[in-house]
């Protein structure tokens, strides 16, 4: 073994070095250091992309299982007794306790390990270098680090489903005392405190990618590659992994007070309780601190999910479109906004917590303002698709439909931040719906979008289009099936997270609108098992990539159809103009590659 | 039998296996790109945003149509018809963006599907549209945020009414406690070291005010026309407090008092008889009796309304609205509490 660590920090540093590119060439990459312990960011970019696929399915497969007892509660199915064991499924049927550990697992792993790891993870590693003419990231080996602490954490939050006493049951918010307190329901024993820890290494992961996608975007771009030049992909995963890095150590000093409540006997988030037949010592915490600090992330948390996917989609759109994206600049700028005011509106979450009612008409005033560049993004996309040459690809539908979904997410977001209104639909499944919506749609479907458009530069082949239209359309009626009629039974006065909701007999009478939602969740998942198989089949079958197969203007599509170690063979590209120079009058081609020179009278788009 | 499956597995994983080949074989030797998209392609996916359009929009009337009698009946709170009133005026706003900003979405997307002839025009950005658009929402969003805030600020005022009826509703794991202050009209300070089996929701015993206070489970009484003021306390977790009916809302913190004042407005009996509730009823009755149950009638309900556990979907009690008079008979017949341990202690 020659590459230990040590030389593989060095390799790292000499990648920016453009002179020494070729010295790549002549090491010999064991399969260990190339595919395992790989500095490379696009190696990186797959193992988060494989990563965050395994553990989406696990997450979809276990909200089947919990939306069948809400469908068919009291309903055996074998095949429950047989995932769930005897204890968790007993005669198919679903175990209370079971069905919150189920919930709390599946939202936990959908919004931390599929969007925000996964997106990030894949997106940002694998276009940051290549979009803005890079070598690697900054540090090649704190990239290798962040990966492998999302594994960790990936490999114990699943390992919690296996322990006896069941895994976290909290919700994905584990709001304490609930969470503190292993008397108050099992899950907040062993599974809480691996929870725990999972978490703890996975905000470590997101810290080390998050620094290094800001260093690397901010020193390590290529001649020419001003920030107006830059791709909106790369200021969105930018301002992503400034919301990560602010907000996620808040996220961390959370998790470590709830720590020390749990096992050192502290008081941070614990008052006046009394439980398993006893009072309990604690006195003077609040668990109202915890939902403060926890929503200080938590809601930029929603943006570092969507951002990304609204990054991926402005590039989509645009070069599908085969126009320049509209209003680039005001892009930028709602991005920014939005990125800035994220901060300061966590407090929507928590109106009905008996917070002072001034201190909610604050958030509310902020919140709404929130909607303001939220708007403007949404119009900007609609009007990049007007008078354009729309090529459907599957990226393209997944785009389309997040601009979609967003919309119709986004407005119910309105209804929600008026406090006023808020009071009626607070945790109900009106607030299930609004969040699926932005993310189960959305967000999802830009990392679809960004899977189908990026697969030729990760595994160098296509995927299947016909498969991908198939998987869309599939996709799109089935999310809109199963999360549309939420807002009804929200409207109907039904909470979240009940076990199930004929145990009394007021919401008897929804089971219709529940199986309908169940159906389509299923309906929804044969898409995604399409999607699978198109994916997989792909990676090692799949036809073989051309150069640049949509046509496109950014640098990634520059670099050679090979895995080259440092990007480009040769010098790296210089560039100069910005990168939506689609169907500009005048030019042989309906797009002109960042790599071009401009005319002796032509502008740069992005100097508008 | 497993075995004969897993055989079928692997045949069916060979067959697949030698169709895909064949497929690759013929792809590679007419050397086609698949992956490029064509006219037909195009307009294909074009034609279908558009027939989704229509199939999405008429899903959400058809849902309007067939759900709308299932939502929340009428407020049975003063200040809940205002929030009604509000919510009413911000659907139609929310679903006017809804239909203008899907529809264009859609639209586009299908007129200016991909044609080999076509050039797109090269756009970049426009100052009116994007001035328009910016001001429009903002506009708005200021009148959503000037009533909203209005409202809210109403609701939450604290001294509507200066002799309020006063109902503590204590939580724990699973069930509610409504708690009268009695004679006194005063609650009296709470201990949760002294909780106990006599002593069930915490309260000060050396505190007299308490004597007097009654405590209720399964059902509490509400009279009305009068306001009323709730605290919350917890004995354990977060719980929260969820009336629907009464479009009220309030989280149930350990160590900490929160406070929520509605008034109702409309009698449990009145409510048995509006339409809505009525047929909402009728189709539960029907599902019960399908399954071996008895006929229920409406009531309104107090559901806990943040996860705390196990049967967090069962942690319910019954409301009863009725009139003043009906009311202080029904209080008159609960017992205090310093009454009702002694009752406890003799047998
Ligand atoms: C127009 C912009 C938006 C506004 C005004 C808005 C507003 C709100 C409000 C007020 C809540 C709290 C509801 C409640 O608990 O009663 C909420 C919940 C939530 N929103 Fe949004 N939202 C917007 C966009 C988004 C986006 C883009 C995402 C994610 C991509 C998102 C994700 C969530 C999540 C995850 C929750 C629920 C958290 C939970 O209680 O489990 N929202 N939103
Ligand atoms: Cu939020
Ligand atoms: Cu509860």
């Amino acid at each position: 073994m020659e590459h230990n660590a040590h030389a593989g920090v060095l390799h790292g540093h000499h990648a920016h070095d453009h002179d020494h590119a070729h010295d790549h060439h002549e090491h010999h990459e064991t399969f260990v250091s190339k595919y395992v312990f790989s500095m490379d960011h696009k190696v990186i970019s797959r193992q988060f992309l494989i990563t965050a696929v395994i553990m989406a399915v696990v997450a979809m497969v276990m909200s089947i299982i919990f939306r069948l007892q809400l469908a068919w509660p009291g309903e055996k199915f074998a095949f429950i007794e047989a995932i769930m064991g005897r204890k968790w499924g007993k005669d198919g049927i679903l175990d209370p306790n079971a069905y919150l550990a189920l919930v709390t697992i599946h939202g936990t792993i959908m919004v931390f390990f599929v969007l925000t790891g996964g997106l990030s993870g894949t997106f940002s590693n694998l276009l940051i270098p290549l979009q803005i003419g890079a070598r690697d990231m900054a540090s090649g080996f704190l990239n290798m680090l962040s990966y492998w602490f999302f594994l960790a954490s990936s490999t114990i939050m699943l390992s919690s489903l296996f322990i006896e006493d069941g895994a976290a049951s909290a919700g994905w918010t584990i709001y304490p005392p609930l969470s503190a307190l292993p008397e108050a329901i099992p899950g907040s024993k062993l599974g809480m405190t691996l929870w725990l820890v999972s978490m703890s290494l996975f905000i470590v992961s997101s810290l080390l990618g998050g620094l290094n996608y800001i260093i690397t975007i901010i020193n390590l771009r290529t001649k020419g590659m001003k920030m107006t030049r830059l791709p909106l992909t790369v200021w969105a995963f930018l301002i992503t992994a400034i919301l990560g890095v602010l907000s996620f150590p808040v996220l961390f000093s959370c998790a470590l007070l709830l720590i020390f409540d749990r096992s050192m006997g502290t008081s941070f988030y614990l008052s006046d309780i009394y439980i398993g037949g006893k009072p309990m010592e604690q006195v003077g915490g609040s668990p109202i601190l915890f939902e403060h600090l926890f929503w200080f992330l938590g809601h930029p948390e929603v943006y570092i999910v969507l951002l990304p996917a609204l990054g991926i989609t402005s590039e989509i759109i645009a070069t599908n479109s085969r126009k320049p994206i509209f209003g680039y600049r005001a892009m930028i700028g709602s991005m920014l906004a939005i990125g800035f005011l994220s901060f300061i509106v966590w407090g929507h979450h928590m109106f009905m917590t008996g917070m002072n009612p001034f201190l909610g008409s604050v958030f509310v005033f902020t919140t709404l303002l929130i909607a303001i560049p939220s708007a403007v993004k949404a119009f900007n996309y609609i009007t990049t698709l007007w008078k354009g040459n729309i090529q459907y690809t599957p990226a393209m539908l997944f785009s389309i439909g997040l601009v979609s979904s967003f919309v119709t997410g986004g407005v119910t977001g309105i209804i929600l931040a008026d406090s006023t209104l808020d009071i009626t639909v607070h945790d109900t499944y009106f607030v299930v719906a609004h969040f699926h919506i932005v993310m189960g749609l959305s967000a999802i479907f830009g990392m679809f979008a960004g899977v189908y458009h990026w697969f030729p530069k990760m595994f160098l082949r296509m995927m299947n289009k016909k498969l991908g239209y198939l998987h869309f359309w599939v996709t799109f009626l089935g999310a809109y099936g199963v999360f549309f009629p939420m807002h009804f039974l929200g409207m109907s006065g039904v909470p979240r997270r009940y076990y199930t909701n004929s145990n009394f007999p007021l919401f008897d009478n929804l089971m219709d609108i529940n199986q309908f939602v169940t159906m389509c969740a299923i309906f929804a998942a044969f898409g995604q098992v399409i999607f699978l198989i198109n994916f997989f089949y792909s990676i090692f079958r799949g036809e073989k990539a051309t150069q640049n197969p949509w046509n496109s203007n950014t640098l990634e599509w520059t670099t050679p159809m090979a895995h080259v170690h440092g990007n480009w063979p040769g010098a790296l590209p210089e560039v100069h103009r910005w990168s939506y120079d689609y169907s500009k009058p005048g030019q042989p081609h309906d797009f002109v590659p960042q790599t071009v020179p401009l005319g002796p009278d032509e502008h740069d788009g992005g100097e508008h | 039998m497993t075995l004969l499956y897993i055989l079928a597995f692997v045949l069916l994983c060979i067959a697949l296996n030698q169709l895909f080949k064949v497929f690759e074989l013929s792809r590679d030797l007419r050397g086609e790109k698949l992956y490029k998209t064509t006219d037909s392609d195009n307009k294909f996916n074009g034609r279908a945003m558009f027939l989704f359009m229509l199939l999405f929009f008429g899903f959400f009337l058809w849902q309007i149509d067939a759900y709308w009698y299932r939502i929340l009946p009428k407020s049975a709170s003063e200040h809940g018809n205002k929030i009604d009133a509000l919510m009413m005026a911000n659907y139609w706003l929310v679903i006017l963006v809804f239909f203008v900003v899907n529809g264009f979405l859609f639209f586009f997307a299908y007129k200016y599907h991909g044609k080999k002839d076509r050039k797109a025009e090269y756009i970049l950005h426009n100052n009116k549209l994007e001035m328009l658009w910016t001001v429009v929402p903002a506009i708005a969003l200021a009148f959503i945020i000037i009533f909203g805030l209005k409202y809210w600020n109403e609701i939450m005022k604290r001294d509507n009414d200066p002799n309020p009826i006063k109902i503590e509703l204590y939580a724990k794991q699973f069930d509610w406690t409504a708690r009268y202050p009695g004679k006194d009209n005063e609650f009296g300070i709470d201990d949760y070291m002294q909780i106990d089996g006599s002593n069930p929701v915490g309260l000060d015993t050396n505190d007299a005010r308490c004597h007097d206070d009654i405590l209720v489970k399964n059902e509490f009484h509400l009279p009305v026309g009068r306001e009323v003021i709730f605290t919350f306390r917890s004995r354990d977790i977060i719980h929260s407090a969820f009336m629907p009916h009464f479009r009220a809302q309030m989280n149930c913190v350990p160590g900490q008092i929160t406070t929520f004042r509605f008034k109702p407005i409309v009698t449990t009996a009145e409510m048995r008889k509006e339409k809505h509730v009525q047929r909402n009823l009728d189709e539960v009755n029907a599902i019960r009796i399908k399954r071996g149950d008895d006929p229920v009638e409406f009531d309104y309900l107090l559901l806990c309304n943040k996860i705390c556990g196990a049967s967090h979907y069962n942690m319910q009690m019954k409301i009863v609205v009725e009139s003043e008079a009906d009311y202080n008979k029904w209080l008159a017949n609960q017992k205090p509490i310093k009454s009702a341990a002694k009752t406890t202690a003799q047998k």
